[in-house]
């Protein structure tokens, strides 16, 4: 490893292929809890930490130990990572990345600023967020707004190498962080409202070469999937599957991106992650079931070959993408092991799935007004087996163009978005930040022109009838799809996830708090109000014996948009009760990272 | 004379100030002047400069424009500008904008784009001189932010709205060429 830095150090180009080691390497370094060392914590996507030194006894002591401003305002998803007393920083467009030496008082070691042709703003959909760098190989790798995917190194930030995954002038950007597995980086891109062709692209880590890549829609070898061997709910998919749910060529600007998150199965050797919506927001306009956008994808990391799917919303109607995280987890079924993929869909559904098979295990609802589908068919004789069965007052599709479709609920925002959850095997319980919003949605007739927005639908959102509040963070059990507790938030809960060791599960708000609550009860158990909204994903690493939580604040995003123009302003005509206000009331922009950790009296007693 | 003309617009002021104190009606000025609607092409509105303007009627109907306008605007525009032009975290609120900037300004910056780039933001607009969502309903989109910019219609969708005109219809297939 060191022996390949150097070489990239010195601008030698290095074609040594590192087969499995990086893999080898980031595993084990993921098994050193004092490390943080992949956007989600592990491959398996659970945002746990075996640190245990901040408990549910003492969170209450917590305090803030520094904080460190991006110099960047828009909004700030994603978390940095922690690597041998290195925190990893970044912030959304213009993508600055900032090393920064836990060593030494949070110096700044390097810093890198890319230049970006500005005109890559406007076409990112809901705000210039990115949700961070991955690392592999000593390398930092980090997925710019523009497509331009860059390699640093880890050391020194400087460039080992570039490629270009997309064309902004389309409509193609970057927002989701990279994803690194044996010797390659997995890369998605954005720009399903700008009729992107979504993909999933595999980058050799040694030289930044394309090793596959796996569109979303369209013929099956450019899908990477096997007409015979690929599996849908245990049948074979059958040839031409994408092309024939569309309507003539329709799939060339279909959608389904992949901006989402990525896990991994060593074991399986699969790859799991989802991809968005079909293209454009009028399902009149794509008749079909519009293969396979809102689809789950099992494939294998070094062909990309598709093992399973499974499109868990057909011919979308709402908006409702799939990209949202796979948590991997072994689950006990009635005193059965289950090699396990939870997945909480922004339909509103909480799915279980067998990972190796792609089995359907467990579909059900984590909010209850979700009202879109009365269920999904679990009956494995039925012809529907496996879809959502579809309330037609709630369908966009048979109401038509130029229908007002009220009361649909969740909201295109989803019942969750793409904040990750997180898994603690120690309570066996999910945590999931949720949304708690409903809509109008309104489809007509649009034209396609590359690079120029391609939506064809109006919506309101609103919190669901009689209520005033839009979140709320629940913990979910992933066997029998019912909710344990919620914890009602005023606004959607945008922020990631952490659950640790010490029984006690972070998260942050729209209002700026970041929260402790009790692992087993959701219980209060701290917050502190930092300078901004949250809406990027809590991470804990320990350094020098002593445990430390962090969270970028800087409100924005998606919901920077609906909220922070005030979403939620009571109106009569909406329905909704009053006596709350808009976001905006309660932050404002600015990103910041704030580290916390207990007194030294406290940790010292331990 | 000096005098007078100071205790006139001393007058003036109180006037619109009071207007505005009052709200019971829409402000009678913004960036592109005077938006009462004075005369009327098939359906669509304008005021005494040949700007295109709202019309709401006392009991809430609006014009076909303003209700088109709603409808492009929360699919085109929302997503930065924020819902009913109220703006974002990182795009302005177009309902202040429209008190300022005139309507070939509008058209300016929605067909050309407009770049503002600093160390402190990073706003900005594209070009949608190319995209027929946006150009054939531009007029419509200007009717409805002018019409939140004064207060005439709420942020919700307009509960009652005018019939769609035929030379809407007409002029709609031509231009989105369907």
């Amino acid at each position: 490893m060191r022996r390949f830095t150097i070489a990239a150090l010195a601008g030698v180009a290095s074609f040594v292929t590192v087969a499995a080691s990086a893999n080898e390497e980031l595993a084990k370094m993921a098994e050193n809890p004092k490390n943080w060392v992949m956007p989600t914590g592990d491959f398996a996507n659970t945002r746990y930490s075996a640190l245990d030194q901040i408990t549910a006894e003492n969170v209450d002591r917590l305090q803030v130990a520094w904080t460190f401003s991006t110099g960047v305002l828009r909004g700030h998803e994603g978390g940095p990572l922690i690597i041998d007393g290195v925190m990893y920083v970044h912030t959304p467009f213009p993508n600055n990345v900032y090393a920064l030496d836990l060593n030494n008082d949070g110096r700044i070691l390097w810093r890198y600023e890319p230049r970006q042709d500005p005109s890559v703003i406007p076409v990112m959909c809901c705000d210039t967020v990115n949700r961070g760098v991955a690392y592999g190989d000593g390398k930092i790798i980090l997925n710019q707004a523009d497509t331009t995917v860059v390699a640093l190194d880890a050391k020194t930030g400087e460039v080992v190498w570039t490629a270009k995954n997309g064309d902004p002038s389309k409509g193609e950007t970057a927002t989701a962080a990279p994803f690194v597995v044996k010797d390659k980086v997995l890369i998605g891109i954005s720009g399903a409202e700008f009729g992107v062709r979504g993909h999933m692209t595999a980058y050799n880590l040694s030289d930044g070469k394309i090793a596959w890549r796996a569109y979303s829609v369209g013929p099956d070898e450019e899908m990477l999937v096997d007409p015979e061997k690929t599996t849908e709910l245990g049948k074979p998919i059958g040839k031409d599957s994408s092309l024939n749910s569309w309507e003539g060529d329709q799939w060339k600007i279909g959608g389904g991106t992949t901006w989402g998150w990525t896990s991994y199965d060593p074991e399986l050797n699969l790859i799991y992650y989802g991809t968005g919506n079909p293209s454009t927001w009028n399902p009149s306009q794509r008749p079909g079931d519009n293969k396979y956008s809102m689809t789950i994808f099992a494939r294998d990391p070094d062909t990309g070959q598709a093992k399973w799917l499974y499109q868990m919303t057909p011919h979308d109607e709402w908006d409702y993408d799939g990209v949202n995280e796979m948590i991997l987890a072994d689950l006990d079924f009635d005193g059965a092991q289950r090699k396990a993929l939870v997945h909480m869909d922004r339909n509103g559904f909480g799915y279980t799935l067998d990972r190796e098979t792609g089995e359907l295990l467990v579909a059900k609802k984590y909010d209850p007004v979700v009202n879109w589908a009365t269920e999904v068919d679990m009956d494995k004789n039925s012809p529907t087996y496996g879809r959502p069965k579809v309330d037609p007052k709630y369908s966009t599709h048979q109401a038509g163009e130029d229908t007002n479709v009220t009361g649909i609920c969740p909201a295109a925002l989803g019942s969750k978005d793409q904040q990750p959850g997180s898994y603690s095997p120690d309570t066996g319980l999910f945590y999931i930040p949720t949304n708690h919003v409903c809509m109008d949605y309104e489809p007509y007739r649009v034209s396609y022109t590359a690079g120029q927005p391609y939506v064809g639908a109006t919506l309101s959102m609103y919190p669901p009838k009689g209520e005033n509040r839009m979140g709320n963070f629940i913990a979910w059990d992933a066997t029998k799809g019912e909710i344990v507790w919620s914890v009602p938030e005023q606004f959607s809960v945008w922020s990631g996830a952490l659950s640790t060791k010490g029984g006690v599960v972070f998260y942050g708000t729209l209002e700026g708090y970041l929260k402790a609550v009790d692992a087993k009860t959701g219980k209060e158990l701290y917050k502190f109000k930092t300078p901004s909204g949250i809406i990027g994903n809590v991470t804990t690493y320990e350094h020098d014996g002593k445990q430390y939580v962090a969270v970028l604040s800087g409100v924005g995003g998606w919901a920077g948009i609906g909220l922070a123009a005030g979403l939620t302003e009571p109106t009569a005509g909406l329905g909704a009760v009053g006596g709350y206000a808009a976001l905006s009331d309660y932050t404002a922009l600015g990103g910041q990272l704030t580290v916390f950790g207990l007194p030294d009296q406290v940790t010292s007693a331990n | 004379m000096a005098h007078g003309v100071r205790v006139l617009c001393a007058l003036a002021l109180a006037l619109v100030s009071g207007l505005a104190l009052a709200q019971d009606g829409p402000a009678k000025k913004d960036g592109a002047g005077d938006p009462t609607a004075v005369s009327e092409d098939s359906g669509k509105w304008f005021d005494a400069g040949g700007n295109p303007t709202f019309k709401v009627e006392e009991d809430g109907t609006v014009d076909w424009y303003t209700y088109s306008g709603f409808r492009r605007y929360h699919a085109e525009c929302h997503v930065c500008h924020g819902p009913a032009g109220d703006g974002s975290t990182y795009a302005p609120a177009l309902t202040k904008s429209l008190r300022a900037i005139s309507y070939t300004d509008f058209m300016d910056v929605v067909v050309n784009g407009r770049t503002n780039v600093s160390s402190a933001q990073e706003n900005v607009m594209p070009a949608f001189g190319t995209n027929p969502n946006v150009m054939c309903y531009l007029d419509d989109i200007y009717i409805y932010l002018r019409a939140r910019a004064n207060g005439a219609v709420d942020r919700v969708r307009p509960p009652k709205r005018a019939d769609k005109p035929d030379a809407f219809t007409e002029a709609e297939a031509a231009c989105m060429g369907h």
